[in-house]
């Protein structure tokens, strides 16, 4: 059985076409609503935190602000993670938190029509179709379609204190 | 535009008006009580009486009204003032202060309070005014429009219009034209409604330049006046007298008087109260409070505005990141050749020291003078002094010492709880002090300075002193752990233990012991300490030390591995180089450092925090000795890097709770340093030993795993 976000596709439907951001952890493409992107900055200058899951790089300074980062390709289990010019963080907003994705490269700004937005499938263990709003097809690329919202705020990102924690 | 419009502008100018009134209400002689000051009170009572009106604040209005009335007789010397009634009016001040509040949420105040203090009002009314003036009792009926609205309790007849019939036999039948200026025909409407309420309009006419009004009434021009400013700016309404009808109505001069009432408050009281009769004439300078009465809040609007928190706080991270800014720019320069870069070197030193003052001024915007607290202790003092029993004299020192605004709002609780204490426990009731040969009435004195990044604040009695064997007595009592040979500090701190009091009874005051530990733990949240010093038969000062402000800390900054941390400043007692010999394992893997006699738990940061590639051997580390929660702990680090400010920045903005870490901060180079916590890195450290020693990353694999799955 498929599990999708029937929400998005909703809003999908409604608003016609959305926009993503198309980035690439490792061989894989990904996507997320352009409009959770604050900007897009290169990696440097984290400071570490003690006992923090390996996929939370620590901290950094944006323009004042406290941001955590993230490293997804940590949390998704790839095989190379290598900090070099390429590497960049996106900075998203979700849920009134500025918080910086690690990713492999970002590559362009996509624009989805309803149709090309399929129900995701029930993948393996790297990410709980949760996350996922839907796989974008195009041509001959697949996007893979992150609901960043959730997936940051998720219990296992442990970026967000939890009730009762 | 709707009248809800300006409900926030009342309420906030009722809110000062009554902060004034209480001012003046204490200084008040009560056996020469100064007309300046009974004029200043009637008038803050007034205005407050004149916006309850407008906003249809019914409870409000009345309350304030009946006050109105019983002030009205005390500035014509026809009710002689006693501490008692000085008391009521303070109680009457309250009562005001939480209609205000009920109205401020959208509730309704009190019916049951409302009554209570009418009754007491008019009792006071009839029992001293009646008695003294007689011949007031005839005109009752004579001024029925001033009479209370209908929802009054009965026996108000009684006694209200007898006073107001004052006020009208001195001003009958004036005529007063009331002119606005730029005032939209709304609220024009709403202005006239009001007039309406005064007296009889007998003529109006304008446009929206200039709109006159012709009013019939026995309220004087300047009570006119400072209601219309709750509706409209000062400068938009003007009155002067039609034709002076009666004889009564003496020296009004037209215009002038109302215009100059912000910047000649004195003269304009004296014009309010035109015929005070047995009042002793006195130069308007013989006390300086009345110097500041009622318009204080209208006068400052002009020189202050109204901002919020968030924007100052907003104001204050951009100039923080121009410093850091400024800071990397900076060490470019530095590396630059100097003498083909003159001008960008000078342009440099110009950009740094504006940068700072920058910083300075802004920094400055969210003090405030520590007035804004002593303010309330006069009350405090007062009443509980007269409860006890006790004479007090309090005195304050250094109110113009400023504080960051969210920590004066902080202190006002523990500093009131020491009070209490001090005029509990502290000071010894009148006989007991003659007896000591000490002056029958004792004395508080609440003090304010700065010293260094920190304010300090005293509570100083000069009662009997803590009993040093009381307290041991009491702690072995209590079960804690104390022995004859303490140090007279260590003595005092125990009465910060919770559920700790000597009092030899409970009273209502203090003596329950919850407090102390409570105090204690407030001010340190507040980033500072208390120390006590007492000597015995002379007294006790209570010593709080706080950070100027919590947006900026003294730190220390120390090197771990590759890794810089920030120590609080105010947590660091000493740094030293530990010796094998005076180190010592204990119960496994605990380890202890022994200080001059005394050992201290040590934590080695570098364990805590995970850091790879620090110094293991503790004979090659530093020991920081520091402070935290009341416990000394030695932490292990690698090297100290010195002192500087850091601007705190919190962490659970974006992030979560650190355990070990208090916030962080931007260090020069732009890179973020976290600051520690002392007590939740020994916390940490604990919780690491017990862990039966795994590898730092797979600690963090298994933990993500099993939430993750």
């Amino acid at each position: 059985m498929n599990r999708y976000s029937t929400e998005d596709i909703q809003a999908a439907a409604d608003g016609d076409n959305q926009q993503f951001l198309v980035f690439s952890l490792g061989e894989e493409e990904y996507a997320i609503d352009i409009l959770k992107v604050q900007e897009i900055l290169g990696y440097e200058n984290v400071t570490r935190i003690a006992n923090a899951p390996d996929f939370i790089k620590g901290v950094t300074n944006l323009r004042g602000i406290i941001v955590p980062i993230v490293d997804l390709r940590i949390k998704f289990n790839l095989d190379k993670v290598e900090y070099d010019g390429q590497t960049v963080v996106i900075v998203v907003n979700v849920s009134d938190r500025i918080v910086g994705i690690v990713v492999d490269g970002v590559s362009d700004v996509m624009t989805l029509t309803p149709d090309q937005i399929k129900p995701a499938p029930e993948l393996g263990v790297t990410m709980s179709a949760d996350f996922l709003s839907g796989l974008g097809s195009l041509e001959n690329r697949m996007l893979v379609l992150v609901d960043i919202d959730k997936l940051l705020t998720s219990k296992e990102m442990a970026l967000v204190e939890q009730v009762g924690e | 535009m709707d009248i809800t419009d300006f409900y926030d502008t009342f309420f906030e100018e009722a809110q000062e008006l009554l902060a004034d009134m209480e001012r003046h209400l204490l200084e008040l002689d009560v056996e020469e009580p100064d007309s300046e000051q009974l004029n200043a009170i009637f008038r803050t009572v007034h205005s407050i009486k004149g916006g309850a009106g407008t906003f249809g604040f019914e409870v409000l209005q009345n309350t304030a009204h009946l006050f109105e009335n019983l002030l009205d007789h005390a500035r014509h010397g026809e009710l002689t003032l006693r501490q008692d009634i000085v008391d009521v009016f303070l109680e009457t001040k309250d009562m005001l202060n939480d209609q205000l509040n009920a109205y401020r949420n959208g509730e309704e105040p009190d019916q049951e309070a409302f009554e209570r203090i009418c009754k007491t009002l008019q009792q006071l009314a009839l029992e001293e005014i009646a008695g003294s003036t007689p011949e007031n009792g005839a005109p009752a009926a004579a001024t029925p429009k001033e009479a209370a609205p209908a929802e009054e309790p009965k026996p108000a007849q009684d006694s209200t219009p007898a006073q107001t019939a004052e006020v009208g036999d001195e001003q009958a039948g004036q005529r007063l034209i009331v002119a606005f200026s730029g005032v939209s025909e709304e609220n024009r409407k709403l202005l006239v409604e009001e007039l309406e309420q005064f007296g009889t309009i007998q003529a109006q006419s304008g446009d929206d330049a200039r709109y006159e009004v012709e009013l019939e009434t026995t309220t004087s021009a300047d009570d006119i006046e400072s209601v219309m400013c709750f509706i409209i700016e000062p400068e938009q309404v003007e009155t002067r007298a039609a034709a002076p009808s009666s004889a009564e109505t003496p020296t009004k001069e037209p215009e002038p008087a109302a215009a100059n009432e912000q910047q000649q408050p004195g003269k304009a009281a004296e014009q309010s109260a035109p015929s005070v009769q047995d009042e002793k004439p006195k130069p308007p300078t013989a006390k300086k409070p009345a110097a500041k009465p009622a318009n204080k809040s209208k006068a400052g609007e002009s020189s202050s505005i109204r901002v919020s928190v968030e924007k100052v706080d907003q104001i204050i991270n951009l100039v923080g990141e121009l410093i850091i800014t400024q800071s990397m720019l900076d060490q470019t320069v530095s590396t630059l050749e100097g003498i083909t870069n003159t001008s960008l070197i000078n342009g440099m030193s110009l950009l740094q020291r504006n940068a700072r003052d920058l910083q300075e001024a802004v920094m400055s915007i969210r003090m405030i003078p520590m007035d804004f607290v002593f303010s309330r202790f006069p009350r405090v003092v007062r009443e509980t002094s007269s409860k006890l029993g006790k004479q007090i004299e309090l005195a304050t020192e250094g109110e113009s010492t400023e504080l960051d605004k969210s920590l004066t709002e902080r202190i006002i609780d523990p500093l009131t709880h020491l009070v209490r204490n001090s005029l509990d426990h502290g000071i010894e009731s009148p006989d007991e002090r003659e007896a000591a040969g000490k002056p029958r009435a004792g004395k508080l004195t609440l003090s304010a300075r700065h010293q260094g990044g920190n304010i300090i604040i005293e509570v100083s009695d000069d009662g009997a002193g803590l009993s040093r064997e009381r307290i041991l007595a009491k702690a072995r009592e209590s079960g804690l752990n104390v022995s004859d040979t303490m140090s007279d500090d260590e003595v005092w701190q125990l009465i910060f233990a919770a559920g700790f009091s000597t009092a030899k009874e409970v009273t209502d005051v203090s003596g329950r012991g919850v407090g102390m530990d409570v105090v204690k733990r407030n001010i340190q949240g507040m980033g500072g300490h208390v120390q006590i010093m007492s000597t015995p038969g002379q007294g006790t000062t209570i010593r709080i030390v706080l950070p100027l402000t919590l947006a900026i800390l003294d730190g220390m900054s120390i090197k771990v591995g590759d890794e810089v941390f920030i120590l609080p400043l105010s947590t660091v007692l000493q740094s030293l180089q530990p010796s094998k010999d005076d180190l010592y394992q204990m119960a496994g893997s605990d380890e202890v450092l022994r200080v001059r006699d005394e050992y201290l738990p040590v934590v080695a940061v570098h364990q805590a925090l995970d850091v790879a590639g620090a110094e293991t051997d503790p004979t090659r580390s530093i020991a920081v000795i520091v402070q935290g929660e009341g416990r000394r702990y030695a932490l292990l680090v690698d090297e100290l890097i010195g002192q500087q400010q850091v601007v705190v920045k919190n962490l659970e903005t974006n992030y979560r709770k650190v355990p070990g870490v208090s916030a962080a901060t931007i260090l020069g180079d732009g890179s973020v340093a976290l600051i520690l916590d002392i007590p939740g890195l020994h916390q940490l450290s604990r919780s690491k030993k017990d862990a039966p020693q795994p590898g730092s990353p797979a600690s963090d694999k298994t933990m993500l795993s099993s939430s993750g799955g």
